[in-house]
């Protein structure tokens, strides 16, 4: 077999079980395709050793019969997880040098279903960006470009490394982190799967924190049956996590049985924006009649705070993000500052978090701040975090008269040009979520399925959101939607 | 509400970041654009909504108060930028 590194999830576990290709082969093709993509600054710490070691292991395993599905995956890992011995930043200054002596939960479930890491992959500053352009590393570019212009794209963000290196073949899948669309988004932008699941679903446990309430990981995958298996490898309760759900794990690849007659899918007339591009809303029509098309039942609803889920997550984000990130003070890991003659313990907490922290991780810190200050804890944050509640509750009215999933664009555009948006007011990049931050607002799943190409050649995405704990029946739903859409582009290799 | 630069100047000091003199009427503008775009809120009828503070209800679990963890002083300290017999050493904090 050639090109493995261009295999899916599912694909190469069912050739490793036929003995037709081996773990080592599927990690020497992606060790090497990643060699080749330094253009791209999607991996930022490689980690072939450990890759080789677990590699040769998964072999033994499989060899015995009765391997997980994901044994013998090679796997890329977003930098905000932290994994033993491996430098671990959430592609921040302050965390230089850091290297956990622990690992993340979902991690350690991958290393023990059996798969391999190839590296830690790039992403915005502690995970707060839609365009990875934050990143201590540099920016990651986008494997496709716009026809034969040569001008870089941006990924998306945060998850964008991961995002770049799987739509790029450098490894068979990745793992994400979601806030306010942080897989959706990425995943969107350069044609991939990406799945927020339910708040609760994986355990947060030694993903480093932005904002507590709505950060989730999940799978950044070539197909939506790779996200099923992949999300069965993650998930499960965590009591060292007290926001994980004790709830079973499904087997989530059982549900994809494509056969969507009958479910009810709700279009949100609040998502139809003003100025939203003429390819976008043609897109969203598209995948409107696909569904219709496998069967499903298409009901116009309504969202009617979806515009207020901006500010309130502008508000509660950064809130918790200044708390969350008050620990990186210098003292117990990562980067401090060079002391003057006479600086306190004031000083050294000050410079190190203003040489630490990029400009956009200092803004937010500084927002969440002020509207946690006294005086304004009530105008901004209890407010915000009540309109929250009312974003909630537009979703379980939907769901209440029988609404089984949403159909939705995943982004307002396809991938903008690197330092395009460098002169633009921070909020009009903060728009890049606005089709994806009600579903954390809400603790909902959601997924983005590729589904068609721009007029430049871009990839465009739709977003899927289904009913909390359902994301076996979310999965198949997408699934009946990547049939229909039948979307097999791929980026031409220029890097 | 409007942040000029004393405003931004107590909210750098409060979340501890150093902010040059010279930036502070910048960054006071920044953080008014973005305080704007919160002022949306306003809008929406919240009376009688319960503020969300778990988005799954739930109540945090209660577990058994025994130490189940510890013995780990090189682990913890292994990553501090400066530890010294056994403790993270800091600028004089006492006079």
């Amino acid at each position: 077999m050639s090109d493995l590194n261009k295999l899916g999830i599912a694909e190469a576990r069912d050739a490793l079980r036929k003995g037709d290709v081996t773990s080592i082969e599927l990690t020497e093709a992606c060790l090497g395709a990643i060699e080749d993509a330094g253009a791209l600054n999607a991996f930022v710490h490689n980690t072939p050793e450990i890759a080789r070691d677990q590699a040769a292991a998964a072999d033994t395993r499989i060899k015995a019969g009765n391997a997980p599905d994901m044994c013998g995956i090679p796997l890329g890992i977003k930098d905000l997880f932290c994994t033993k011995g491996v430098p671990s930043q959430a592609a921040s200054r302050i965390l230089e040098g850091f290297k956990p002596e622990y690992e993340s939960t979902i991690t350690q479930q991958l290393w023990d279903a059996g798969s391999v890491m190839l590296g830690k992959l790039n992403m915005d500053e502690f995970a707060m960006g839609s365009s990875n352009e934050t990143s201590v590393y540099g920016d990651v570019v986008n494997p496709w470009r716009r026809g034969n212009d040569d001008a870089p794209l941006t990924p998306g963000g945060s998850s964008g490394g991961s995002a770049s290196a799987v739509a790029a073949d450098l490894c068979l899948a990745a793992t994400g982190t979601d806030t306010g669309g942080s897989i959706r988004q990425p995943a969107a932008f350069v044609g991939i799967t990406g799945l927020k699941p339910t708040y609760g679903r994986c355990s947060r446990w030694g993903v480093v924190a932005f904002a507590s309430s709505l950060d989730q990981a999940g799978p950044m995958t070539k197909s939506v049956r790779d996200a099923a298996i992949m999300l069965g490898a993650m998930a499960g309760h965590d009591a060292k996590d007290s926001t994980s759900a004790e709830l079973a794990v499904p087997d989530f690849e059982a549900a994809l049985t494509g056969d969507i007659r009958g479910k009810k899918i709700g279009i949100p007339k609040e998502y139809r924006m003003d100025g939203m591009p003429a390819e976008i809303e043609r897109l969203w029509a598209d995948g409107t009649a696909m569904l219709k098309d496998a069967g499903a039942e298409i009901v116009d609803i309504s969202l009617p705070h979806t515009k207020y889920a901006l500010p309130a997550y502008y508000v509660v984000a950064p809130a918790e993000a200044s708390s969350n990130l008050a620990r990186y003070d210098g003292v117990r890991f990562g980067h401090r500052a060079k002391l003057g003659q006479g600086d306190g313990i004031t000083e050294m907490y000050e410079k190190t978090r203003a040489e630490g922290f990029g400009p956009e991780v200092q803004r937010r810190v500084m927002i969440g701040t002020y509207v946690l200050s006294a005086g304004f804890y009530d105008a901004y944050y209890n407010r915000a975090r009540k309109v929250r509640s009312l974003i909630k509750k537009d979703f379980e009215d939907a769901f209440s008269q029988g609404i089984d999933a949403l159909l939705t664009p995943a982004t307002p555009s396809a991938a903008f040009g690197l330092g395009e948006m460098a002169d633009a007011d921070p909020v009009q990049m903060y728009l890049n979520d606005v089709f994806t931050v009600t579903v954390n607002l809400a603790g909902l799943p959601g997924i983005a399925v590729p589904a068609g190409l721009d007029k430049q050649g871009l990839p465009l995405g739709l977003q899927l959101i289904g009913r909390p704990w359902d994301e076996g029946d979310l999965l198949n739903t997408a699934y009946a939607l990547e049939q229909a859409a039948g979307f097999v582009a791929k980026p031409t290799k220029w890097w | 509400m409007s942040i000029d630069a004393d405003t931004a100047a107590r909210v750098a000091k409060l979340a501890r970041i150093a902010v040059p003199q010279e930036d502070l009427p910048k960054l006071a503008d920044e953080l008014n654009g973005i305080i704007a775009f919160m002022e949306q809120l306003n809008e929406v009828d919240v009376d009688g909504v319960e503020p969300m503070t778990s988005v799954t209800p739930q109540r945090l679990k209660r577990r058994v108060d025994v130490v189940t963890d510890g013995d780990q002083q090189e682990a913890v300290l292994a990553n501090a930028p400066d530890a010294r017999e056994g403790f993270f050493a800091v600028p004089k904090v006492v006079e």
